[in-house]
């Protein structure tokens, strides 16, 4: 059984290895490109900035599941609504949220 | 909480006609809210295979989800669970026996108390951990099948019904604090079977590094009154597609844990292209038995497993989820095959105010 638990985790190493490569390697590329398009980013200003409502969904929806593709305005309310209840948000989260689901 | 024992007394009463009238309540309602508003029915359809051992076993399922605000402040949700299982009819037969399943997975009102407190009533999800009422719907679990603990601290049916309060109990840029309590009556009702327990969950979430961690208890109020113990501790970095997710859970006849780490790469055109719609997930898992008195689904011996998954996030919210398990245990090692398609629906009850 050790030599199976062994096995096991030669196996995570050998998996979660090439994908912390990868994460530095997109994060290397990332402050390369940051660094290059400096003056442009200063520039664009809030334009650019990540959404307090993005933000919302980012830290609280995407999570657990990722967006669903094209919905209805209809239902944008009741989607930050029970966002609201499934992840405990605020009430201006949930607005924010609502803003960002339909701008 | 008259929200909560209100609809506690009506659902133990529940009759399928009762629950088809207070349905068509709820929707017409809700009518009279904003245009945003409208009540909305989500959820996922899928085809399962599993091959297990040399049988392969069919399920075709259906997991429905229905949201209705009613005013500003309450929500009425719910989730229901249709299948059917084709699997061999083994002993050497040819052919397959089949079995369907229809039920509701859970029926809440939920009453937004204020910004750090909403109250819920009715049948809920047990929130021990989080694979339970965070990641077992079909249209988000990674793979096929839960984790080997997903029974423990989840009192058989993972449902229970009574009343919860949840919150949020701080949150600040670098912080937040999150909790729910619970408690559940004993309810032999079919649709929504539960046993007389209480329990809570506490978990702190760090935005800057993505990191959160959570403790979870509930104690079984009749019978054996078993504790059952839970931690979960959840990274995702930030601005990669990367997510580690774990759980341990104990209780008084076995324990066990289990972490999973899925990936989709940015780097050949974002998520969106061919190859980023590709998700390699890969999960390791294993049990204890404590002792012989199995009062959860853990094996009933000592369990190693990896399962290692590869995922394709099609357009139009459709997802193919292929896995291969080995699983070691002094009953056996087997090998275990799975494929699926799942499609996510969402869509409003009716068109709405324009």
């Amino acid at each position: 059984m050790n030599t199976r638990l062994s096995l096991a985790i030669i196996t995570l190493v050998l998996i979660l290895v090439p994908v912390c490569t990868a994460l530095y390697a997109e994060s290397q590329v990332e402050s390369q490109g940051a660094a290059q398009n400096g003056k442009k980013q200063a520039m664009a200003g809030q334009a650019q900035q990540e959404s307090e409502g993005e933000r919302v969904f980012k830290q609280n929806c995407s999570r657990c599941h990722t967006a669903p593709e094209g919905f209805s305005s209809n239902i944008s309310g009741t989607i930050a609504r029970h966002m609201r209840v499934r992840a405990s948000l605020s009430k201006h989260q949930e607005q924010e949220l609502l803003r960002f689901l339909n701008p | 909480m008259p929200l909560a024992i209100c609809t506690l007394l009506t659902l133990r009463k529940a009759r399928p006609i009762y629950l088809a009238i207070a349905f068509i309540t709820v929707l017409f309602a809700t009518r009279n809210g904003t245009a945003q508003d409208t009540p909305l029915i989500s959820g996922g359809v899928g085809f399962f295979t599993q091959t297990t051992g040399g049988n392969t076993s069919y399920q075709p399922i259906i997991e429905p989800l229905l949201a209705a605000p009613i005013g500003h402040r309450v929500l009425i949700e719910s989730r229901a669970l249709l299948l059917e299982s084709f699997n061999p009819k083994g002993n050497g037969q040819p052919g397959y026996d089949h079995s369907h399943f229809a039920g509701f997975t859970y029926l809440q009102g939920d009453y937004i108390a204020s910004s750090h407190l909403t109250v819920v009533g009715g049948s809920f999800l047990i929130p021990f951990n989080t694979y339970n009422d965070r990641l077992s719907p079909i249209w988000i679990g990674n793979f096929q099948d839960g984790p080997l603990i997903a029974g423990i601290g989840t009192l058989s049916s993972g449902s229970g019904l009574g009343g919860k309060f949840s919150g949020s109990a701080v949150s600040h840029q670098k912080y937040s604090i999150s909790y729910d309590g619970w408690f559940s009556a004993r309810s032999g009702n079919m649709q929504f079977n539960s046993k007389r327990s209480v329990g809570g969950r506490g978990s702190l979430y760090l935005p800057d590094s993505r990191l959160e961690i959570g403790f979870s208890y509930d104690r079984l109020l009749q019978g054996a009154r078993e504790n059952f113990f839970g931690g979960h501790a959840w990274w995702e970095p930030k601005d990669t597609a990367f997510r580690l997710r774990s759980e341990f859970a104990r209780g008084r006849h076995a324990q066990g844990y289990w972490v999973e780490a899925d990936y989709r790469t940015e780097s050949f055109g974002g998520l969106n292209s061919w190859i980023g719609r590709f998700e390699p997930v890969f999960r390791i898992q294993q049990t204890f038995r404590r002792d012989s008195f199995g009062s959860d689904s853990v094996p009933s011996v000592n369990t190693q497993r990896a399962d290692f998954g590869l995922d394709y996030n099609l357009p139009h919210n459709t997802r193919i989820l292929t896995s291969y398990a080995r699983q070691f245990s002094a009953a056996g090692n087997t090998n275990i095959w799975e494929t699926g398609i799942v499609y996510r629906f969402l869509f409003p009850t009716w068109k709405g105010k324009s």
